[in-house]
């Protein structure tokens, strides 16, 4: 009771306040509509019934980021507006994004997989369009499957591979035991962590394919510890990234040896662990506004919007030729609360970030890691630097 | 007779107290405590409970009080400078972090950063006397020496607003770097000095016309862009120097404030945050974040002649003659 009484009191002062001290930067308003497009999901089968399953991930971020964007507005007179679009379980997102987007929006939050976003930014209709990948995780898509109008707001798996790859030489553990999943994620994952050892020089002395059962109740002791009896190792790696097995593993293996990679120590765009450089702001505004924490695709969209935001407050435009080229600038620099400036490569629109490595309940370290260092920025010694990319993206 | 030799070793021993008196306060956010320091001799005093999670902390004009933001707290505590008690508190709203105290020492503006707004706070009464809406989580606060203008940096919106002390309302707003920390008037209330942590920048803004008169970037051989963040902003009393705090580039640089290049960088601690002249601008203060010290620059030779350990977290430091 008491809590809706403050808050009604509250709304009530901000009324009285918004009468009486009228913003003055308010001139024409400029109004930016974007399209906010997913997916209904099908609930998968649970690992264990600690964490409810989260139905708007994504959504939550894009409006808490319509909300900062707004509030900036009150000065600039400009004016955000999101618009949904939940595409049904059966439906075909294409169908929706011609018959509801095309030529309506110019900017569209995608919370979809990489199949439907690259399908998406084929249509003609995308062409003029700028659309904001949130979801995704592919290398392929920031590499030979990149496409011109398509920015990706989350680290690709070869970002996390790294992040927890330069962790582990850190702490000198470069014998790698690595556990691979069975679905094709899991194996894209896997082989993000390979390029990683390699790249960093560390030694995977094991790999094996989980093949046993998916169930908590019926995964006995017995079976992890058998299936761990490998040669020694220094730290297993597990790529498991619809969690069907991995949280089992930790102090269940043969050898006593820490659990790292989709389960254990995980590399992350974000965590609620998270507390350092402010956001501990973010993190309170969005629980106070969603009644949760913020996950991965909440953050990726909440980025997304805050980049359209900060590129029309500069530019003083919303056409999108010159929002790109802010986006794309070396002007352009936003806060993500990790403690360094994001931006865009321009060689495959990923964003440039900082990857958070995190425990279940603690937040552990912030790669790039201390002492990996880059020409430029060390942010780029995470994922494909230009160098590396086969991305062929002329940005328009 | 001897009440003369009484007296003058009072005298001395008067005119001894006030050489070694000064005392650099400086909160330590994660050890919940004041750290005092005596800057000359070099050596930490004392180590004082202070509350949760301080962080913001300013003195009074006459040096008697000292207000401390303690987070977690909710509040602004008002401490007695010698006895160190706490003589009360003022309504700050949820997690204060920075403030500022207006020329006169009877007015607290305070940053609300969850809510967007900056509280009021009449000093005598403790009160809050107005709830001033501005942009997404502001830090940065200040008011021009003239008493004229309360600025107040929004670090999401990427603002400053000019807020008039007399009506407290905002009559302007220069959209500036992204992440604004630290505003900072120079002492003829002429420039506004902005700090951005994001663009690694800092912009001079003239004071009367709300108009950006530069931008000064840093370079530094070794550290990468990236790395440079500045946070806190001062500038002396004959605007010769501005000494920019460059956060995780562990540095502070000194500034001309008159051609507005950079003279010189000085390395300092880790994460250096926060800084703070002695009374005379002899001497330069800085909090260092995590290498739980603070530095002492020494402002004739532009050189850093001590770092003393305090705590854990230094934040923010306040000085009295």
């Amino acid at each position: 009771m008491m809590p809706s009484l403050n808050r009604i009191l509250i709304s009530l002062l901000y009324l009285l306040l918004i009468n009486t001290t009228q913003p003055v930067y308010a001139k024409a308003k400029l109004s930016i509509n974007i399209a906010y497009l997913t997916q209904e999901q099908k609930i998968p089968p649970q690992l264990s019934n600690l964490d409810p399953f989260v139905i708007d991930k994504g959504l939550k971020g894009a409006e808490l980021g319509i909300a900062d964007n707004n509030t900036t507005g009150e000065f600039t007179g400009q004016q955000f507006n999101l618009v949904k679009f939940i595409v049904p379980l059966e439906a075909n997102v294409a169908d929706t994004f011609n018959k509801d987007i095309a030529n309506k929006f110019q900017y569209v939050i995608i919370n979809l997989n990489a199949e439907q976003l690259n399908t998406l930014a084929d249509l003609p209709a995308a062409k003029n369009m700028l659309l904001f990948d949130v979801s995704t995780l592919d290398d392929s898509l920031r590499n030979e499957q990149c496409r011109s109008n398509v920015l990706h707001l989350l680290p690709n798996r070869a970002m996390r591979a790294d992040a927890l790859a330069q962790y582990m030489l850190k702490k000198r553990w470069s014998k790698w035991f690595l556990v691979i999943g069975s679905s094709p994620e899991d194996r894209l994952y896997a082989e993000a962590l390979k390029r990683s050892a390699k790249r960093f020089g560390m030694k995977i002395v094991t790999e094996k394919t989980w093949e046993h059962t998916f169930d908590a109740r019926k995964t006995t002791q017995s079976d992890i510890a058998v299936f761990t009896q490998v040669d020694d190792y220094d730290v297993l790696v597990v790529a498991d990234e619809h969690s069907e097995f991995g949280e089992y593993l930790d102090y269940r293996t043969w050898l006593a040896r820490p659990v790292i990679g989709t389960q254990g120590l995980i590399a992350s765009a974000w965590h609620k662990t998270h507390e350092n450089w402010g956001a501990i702001q973010i993190q309170n505004r969005f629980k106070e506004k969603a009644g949760r924490w913020m996950e991965e695709q909440d953050y990726g969209a909440y980025l997304a919007i805050r980049a359209l935001g900060e590129a029309t407050t500069r530019s003083l435009s919303s056409e999108l030729k010159l929002i790109k080229a802010y986006l794309l600038s070396p002007a352009f620099a936003l806060n993500g609360y990790t403690g360094a400036p994001l931006s865009f490569r321009i060689w495959d629109g990923q964003l440039r970030m900082p990857v958070l490595l995190a425990a279940p309940r603690a937040s552990i370290a912030v790669a790039p890691i201390e002492g990996f260092l880059h020409p430029k920025t060390e942010l780029d010694t995470l994922g494909f630097d230009q160098a590396e990319s086969h991305c062929q993206w002329t940005p328009q | 007779m001897i009440k003369k030799t009484c007296l003058s070793i009072a005298i001395a021993l008067l005119y001894l107290g006030n050489v070694s008196a000064e005392s650099v306060f400086v909160t330590l956010e994660n050890d919940n405590a004041l750290a005092v320091v005596d800057p000359i001799a070099g050596k930490l005093i004392k180590t004082i409970p202070i509350g949760q999670r301080p962080r913001g902390i300013a003195i009074s004009p006459d040096y008697k009080y000292l207000y401390i933001a303690t987070s977690d707290d909710n509040t602004i505590k008002v401490i007695d400078t010698v006895s160190f008690k706490e003589l009360g508190h003022l309504p700050s709203g949820k997690d204060p972090e920075t403030f500022a105290l207006n020329p006169a020492g009877n007015r607290v503006y305070v940053s609300n950063e969850d809510d967007s707004l900056v509280t009021v706070i009449d000093v005598p009464t403790k009160k809050a006397i107005k709830q001033i809406k501005v942009g997404v989580e502001p830090e940065g606060i200040t008011v021009s020496p003239d008493n004229r203008w309360l600025v107040s940096a929004s670090e999401t919106t990427n603002m400053v607003h000019w807020i008039d002390t007399k009506t407290n309302t905002i009559v302007e707003n220069s959209l500036v770097d992204p992440r604004p920390r630290a505003v900072s008037f120079t002492a003829d209330s002429q420039q506004l000095w902005v700090s951005s942590e994001m663009a690694g920048s800092v912009m001079v803004l003239d004071a009367n016309k709300q108009q950006l008169l530069k931008t000064i970037k840093f370079e530094i051989s070794g550290v990468t862009a990236d790395k440079i963040q500045p946070v806190g902003v001062v500038i002396d009393k004959q605007r010769h120097h501005a000494y920019v705090a460059l956060g995780p580039a562990n540095r502070v640089a000194v500034i001309n404030a008159q051609t507005f290049e950079v003279e010189k960088i000085l390395l300092v601690g880790q994460r250096v945050w926060n800084l703070a002249f002695s009374p005379d601008q002899k001497r330069l203060y800085t909090t260092n974040g995590t290498s739980n010290d603070i530095s002492i620059i020494d402002l004739d030779s532009q050189t850093v002649t001590k770092s003393i350990a305090v705590g854990t977290y230094p934040w923010g430091v306040a000085v009295k003659p």
